[in-house]
């Protein structure tokens, strides 16, 4: 089990503590992408914070709970949390996509806690499905996570896998759609819409759960619900925004890859909610 | 004891259902070509541990690297160009750049795939595999070794390309021949030239070299079973020895086992070269040997190739 279990406002004040480090960490790197990990601050929150098994000082445990990082831009958040939960110091955060760091610019196993390195989209949901299907031939009941981001389901590979994952019957795999509304070139709805998405995941013979993703309390229900279902996948639809928690980076394409300045920074600091 | 002409696939399938027997950790993620390939052969074996994706070379590359990450042993498998060319962004970051340890077992490569034409004629495999970090690329010259192939690959960990034949390929080795990875085998000495041949082309270098004997040419030929890792030292060594090399392989010219040659010898020793191989063209139908012969792949076209390259040698 996880070291320690967090109450509510605990876990609230981990969200807004963790924008600021993300912020943080990206105007020292001088870019990155602060959009999608701003708007997945909750979902990662409640994974560490709650629902998944993991040991910070084993990152490896045989019996922890796997997240794969499908869309491997969204470092910044994946480190600010693995450092917080006692992965590696939180002073390493400084040495984000430098040169010889361990935190390189797209996540991978260089990085404590990091189960696969990703960067091309539409990876994740295929190895996830493996890992699941090695959980069944091992007898282990170990959960395989999968964070995806909304524009990287315009790939076909996600939907060979979500195929695969329910004509298997791969109930301890977990899809997570960060539905924050906006991809590089704008918004989703314009460039390649999604819609009807929940219709479409039920199509594919998937559990799904529709909720706002920046909620916490209903994160922790929908993988509760995940937990308990059995025969087939589960996918949290977890609506969101991107660049939450800054005003003037919300719902805006240009602050998809895009690191705060100085200034940037002590303005997004003042505002941040 | 002589076996018939045997596709090298038949000795991958056989290996591999022999050790998923006896290896637990042994799993096949398959991409509904498994009959064609001969994988099926393990399907029968071990059929709770044989996965099928259907057509979806993607997610099978994506799902065997999630498999292998949890510490099986993985063999995916297909046609060569739907393995390599269609699932090429997984098997660069799922498997090469996780360093996981996945098997691609490829068939159906070259122009003696045959009547079904140049869709299915992969010539470009080893040009696209070999230039991953990570990852071990071999193609064996006949049924035993495709055998010891697939039983080295499979006690080895990491990524590794496996090409085996669909056509009969003649049984050049016995059970006595030495397989290790990345270690050529020399099939027939000789000091005049050296020709370094891979999967079909060994037997059809062998007969070109029967051929120059009775002209008094003294040809040595190579199996260079392992295009990546490179044996240099066999290369380096036949370029003293014979100064004089031609490559030969069912495969493009460019970029495959005659181009890493090449980049061994520019960097070591150069000695005239020629590269027997398809010229910037993709297949058409036809019979395997029609096709071998139309392309310029055949012992008369290997040993047109060695008289050619020993007049380059400096006098």
């Amino acid at each position: 089990m996880s070291d320690k279990k967090y109450d509510l406002s605990t876990l609230k004040a981990k969200a807004l503590q963790f924008r600021r480090e993300i912020l943080e960490t990206l105007e020292t790197a001088g870019s990155g992408h602060p959009g999608g990990s701003l708007s997945a601050v909750e979902i990662f929150v409640t994974l560490y914070g709650v629902v998944m098994n993991h040991r910070p000082d084993d990152p490896a445990w045989e019996g922890r709970d796997r997240l794969v990082i499908s869309k491997g831009h969204i470092s910044p958040v994946t480190y600010v949390t693995l450092a917080d939960f006692g992965y590696f110091p939180k002073e390493e955060l400084k040495t984000f996509r430098k040169f010889g760091s361990r935190l390189q610019g797209h996540v991978t196993k260089k990085t404590p806690g990091v189960e696969f390195n990703t960067g091309s989209l539409g990876h994740g949901l295929a190895y996830a499905n493996g890992v699941a299907m090695a959980a069944k031939l091992k007898n282990k009941d170990f959960k395989a996570y999968c964070l995806m981001g909304d524009g990287e389901i315009q790939e076909g590979s996600v939907w060979e896998a979500a195929m695969t994952a329910a004509h298997h019957k791969l109930d301890n795999v977990c899809a997570i759609i960060d539905y924050n509304k906006v991809q590089e070139n704008g918004l989703i709805s314009e460039i390649k819409g999604l819609e009807p998405l929940a219709d479409k995941w039920k199509s594919f013979g998937w559990q799904v759960i529709d909720i706002d993703g920046n909620d916490i309390e209903k994160l922790i229900k929908a993988f509760n619900d995940f937990k308990v279902t059995k025969g087939k996948p589960t996918v949290v639809i977890a609506q969101t925004l991107k660049g939450k928690g800054v005003p003037f980076m919300e719902l805006k394409s240009a602050w998809h890859g895009k690191a705060p300045n100085k200034e940037q920074l002590a303005d997004a600091l003042k505002v941040l909610y | 004891m002589s076996i018939k002409p045997t596709p090298t696939r038949d000795g991958f399938g056989e290996e591999l259902a022999a050790i998923g027997k006896l290896n637990p950790k042994v799993v096949v993620v398959s991409a509904d070509l498994e009959d064609a390939t001969r994988a099926e052969y393990f399907k029968k074996a071990c059929p709770e541990r044989f996965f099928t994706v259907g057509i979806a070379e993607q997610d099978m590359v994506g799902m065997a690297a999630g498999l292998a990450s949890e510490g099986f042993t993985v063999v995916t498998n297909s046609f060569a160009v739907f393995l390599t060319n269609r699932a090429y962004d997984q098997i660069r970051l799922d498997v090469c750049y996780n360093n996981l340890n996945v098997k691609l077992a490829a068939t159906h490569a070259g122009v003696t795939v045959g009547e079904d034409g140049a869709s299915a004629q992969c010539l470009e495999d080893f040009a696209i595999m070999r230039v991953l970090p990570n990852i071990k690329v071999i193609c064996p010259a006949d049924y035993i070794e495709a055998k010891k192939a697939t039983a080295a690959m499979l006690a080895e960990q990491g990524p590794f390309y496996a090409r085996f034949s669909r056509a009969p390929l003649p049984v050049l080795t016995d059970e006595a021949s030495v397989f290790v990875i990345g270690k050529a085998n020399v099939m027939r000495a000789g000091t005049d030239a050296s020709v370094i041949a891979c999967g079909a082309m060994v037997s059809e270098a062998l007969a070109a070299a029967e051929e120059l004997a009775k002209e008094g040419l003294n040809v040595r030929v190579v199996n260079m079973h392992t295009i990546k890792p490179l044996d240099i030292e066999t290369i380096v060594a036949c370029a003293k020895e014979t100064g004089a090399i031609v490559t030969a392989e069912e495969h493009q010219a460019a970029g495959g086992l005659g181009s890493a040659v090449a980049e061994t010898l520019g960097q070591t020793l150069p000695v005239p070269l020629e590269i027997v191989g398809v010229r910037d063209s993709f297949g058409q139908s036809g019979t395997p040997e029609q096709l071998l012969q139309f392309y310029k792949l055949k012992a008369v076209d290997i040993a047109a190739a060695v008289k050619k390259v020993i007049g380059r040698k400096k006098r």
